[in-house]
């Protein structure tokens, strides 16, 4: 079996600064993975090289066996890569329909041609607007909502993108114990339909509950890659989240 | 909310232009065809301007340039192998939405203030050309002999100013159903999501750099339509009256003023900016005309950042659920 992605020695710099060092990551279709690290351990920024919204200087990544280097983000989008921002960025001047109008319109559209009447468009945002709990503010635009719920439009307009790999970057930070709730489950249904995931997260309950496997980044390396019982364990990680 | 479909609005539009038509032709003033194509050039500049600035959110400064680029089209066509004025129209939007084209590719790289600032060196750069270039006249100018009359198939003769005040109502139709065309449809979406985020429009699939690239196009190929018929209307170009600081002044002030969001901010605005300064024309003197947009612009900004649209929505928010 091919791995759906692979991350191949990624380092990425800011001018002096390396945030990643020589990142290998490998992710098999219809896996749930575990990201975590301390803040500022590089994360974001690898989720940024593997979607494009950063250039890596080095190494390369693999999306089904195809090399997207080079490639701009909407294609990778297209290929089948979709992400949420840690820090939520919806369009401000949209209501939350058209928020999710967006990925439909440009990458599901494109992907099936111009299969969907703009009754199913309308009906399939609000499907998804249902699916994080959101579907009473429709018609409201993003600066009447909540932090929280903005995650939650995050969550679901990476999700409205039909992803094949889906990437999760802290979508439940601030959440209350009954909605990290339904977000689990929401991943898990989303898993359950064959879509392979990432997620990010500090909340450890949430991130052991959901993984079947867990990589660590520490300072831009990455420091372990195993079952979640054996990684927190692992006396490298125990050091790296003590010494923080 | 009522919801027109483009069918029906293009219909309904078209319908006003032709009303438009009939009471001019009705009134029959020479003046009045004057007067009003100015401001029919105007919502025309606007509306091309606002499909870049207001949809996608980058401000050109440049906008003179794409107007006398059209207007220097048909100098030169009028000079190396005449044709109509609708083919010159045709010509204009071909030159300038490839100028617009190519400029996209040379500065969209460039975010904010330094975008504008690019085109505004476009501007002067081009406007060099034209001063050095003499088959269109040089810095000396151009003179284009405008008929008295336009003769049509069967021998039926129309006034010329008329002719052109037609032309540029239809010009200002087509640009207004294009507009609106464009904010209800996936391209306007993608418009919207780049003025909102770049960088969240590419996680969603919008290829941003493709998407601008047709805004700059259309935008600039609208400015060159705009500019087309002009030497005919003025009758003597110059570089300095095709390049004109209030093309540029204009184009930006009066989408501001009128709101950026939908098509009808820059027609409000080019109506309103553009009556108020022939009047100033009149009474006062030319001169003030950019006194006069330059003060409304920055009342404008302070008292209603979103223009009269933005103001009116407001009030009819607020007003329905108080
Ligand atoms: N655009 C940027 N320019 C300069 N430095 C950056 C940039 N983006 C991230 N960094 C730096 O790179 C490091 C890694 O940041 P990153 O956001 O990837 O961390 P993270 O693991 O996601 O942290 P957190 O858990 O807080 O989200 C940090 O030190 C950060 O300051
Ligand atoms: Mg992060």
């Amino acid at each position: 079996m091919t791995a759906l992605l692979h991350v191949d020695n990624i380092s990425k710099r800011f001018g002096g600064f390396v945030a990643l060092d020589g990142i290998d990551l490998e992710v098999q279709p219809g896996e749930r993975l575990g990201l975590i690290g301390p803040n500022g351990s590089g994360k974001s920024t690898l989720v940024n090289c593997i979607c494009g919204t950063l250039q890596n200087e080095n190494g390369s990544v693999q999306f089904e066996g195809q090399p997207l280097d080079g490639l701009a983000a909407h294609q990778r989008t297209h290929r089948g890569l979709a992400r949420s921002f840690q820090l939520p960025r919806p369009f401000h001047s949209m209501n939350l329909v058209d928020n999710l109008r967006v990925p439909l319109l440009y990458t599901v559209h494109s992907r099936l041609g111009p299969l969907r009447s703009a009754g199913d468009l309308d009906s399939r945002c609000l499907e998804l607007l249902e699916m994080v709990g959101l579907a009473a503010k429709a018609k409201q635009m993003p600066r009447d909502l909540t932090q929280v719920e903005m995650r939650k439009l995050e969550l679901a307009r990476a999700v409205g993108a039909e992803p094949k790999l889906l990437i999760a970057d802290e979508s439940m930070a601030g959440l209350s114990h009954s909605e990290i709730d339904d977000i689990l489950k929401l991943l898990m249904r989303l898993n359950e339909r064959g879509i392979t995931i990432i997620m990010i997260e500090h909340i450890m309950s949430a991130v052991m509950s959901f993984s079947q496997r867990l990589a660590v980044l520490v300072s831009g390396k990455k420091v372990a890659d195993g079952k979640p019982e054996d990684v927190v364990r692992d006396p490298e990680v125990v050091r790296a989240y003590l010494g923080q | 909310m009522i919801v027109v479909n483009t069918g029906k609005f293009s219909l309904i539009t078209i319908a006003v232009g032709a009303v438009v038509m009939a009471f001019s032709h009705w009134v029959n003033v020479d003046y009045l065809y004057f007067a009003s194509y100015t401001i029919l050039q105007f919502i025309v500049l606007a509306t091309a301007w606002n499909i870049l600035g207001g949809y996608c959110g980058y401000v050109n400064f440049g906008s003179a340039a794409f107007f006398a680029m059209g207007a220097y089209s048909s100098v030169f066509m009028h000079k190396f192998f005449p044709v109509p004025i609708p083919v010159l129209i045709v010509i204009g939007a071909l030159v300038s939405g490839i100028a617009g084209l190519g400029m996209g590719y040379l500065t969209l790289r460039l975010r904010g203030s330094f975008f504008a600032i690019a085109t505004l060196a476009l501007a002067v750069v081009l406007q060099t050309l034209v001063v050095n270039w003499d088959f269109v006249g040089g810095s000396r100018g151009a003179y284009i002999i405008r008929p008295e009359t336009l003769e049509l198939p069967g021998g039926i003769e129309i006034n010329y100013i008329e002719y052109l005040f037609f032309l540029m109502l239809s010009l200002a139709v087509f640009a207004i159903i294009t507009a609106r065309t464009i904010e209800r449809s996936q391209l306007g979406f993608g418009f919207a999501t780049i003025r909102d985020d770049e960088m969240a429009a590419e996680a969603s699939g919008v290829p941003t750099l493709r998407v601008k690239l047709i805004a700059t196009t259309i935008s600039g190929a609208f400015m060159g339509m705009a500019g087309a018929p002009f030497p005919y209307y003025i009758g003597y170009l110059q570089p300095s009256s095709a390049f004109g600081l209030e093309y540029a002044v204009n184009s930006i002030a009066m989408p501001m003023i009128g709101g950026t969001t939908s098509w009808i901010g820059p027609l409000v605005g080019a109506i309103l900016l553009g009556s108020a300064q022939q009047y100033a024309t009149v009474t006062i003197s030319s001169a003030v005309n950019l006194l006069i947009v330059g003060l409304m612009l920055v009342g404008f900004v302070i008292i209603a950042p979103n223009g009269i649209v933005g103001l009116v929505q407001e009030r009819l928010r607020k007003w329905r659920q108080p």
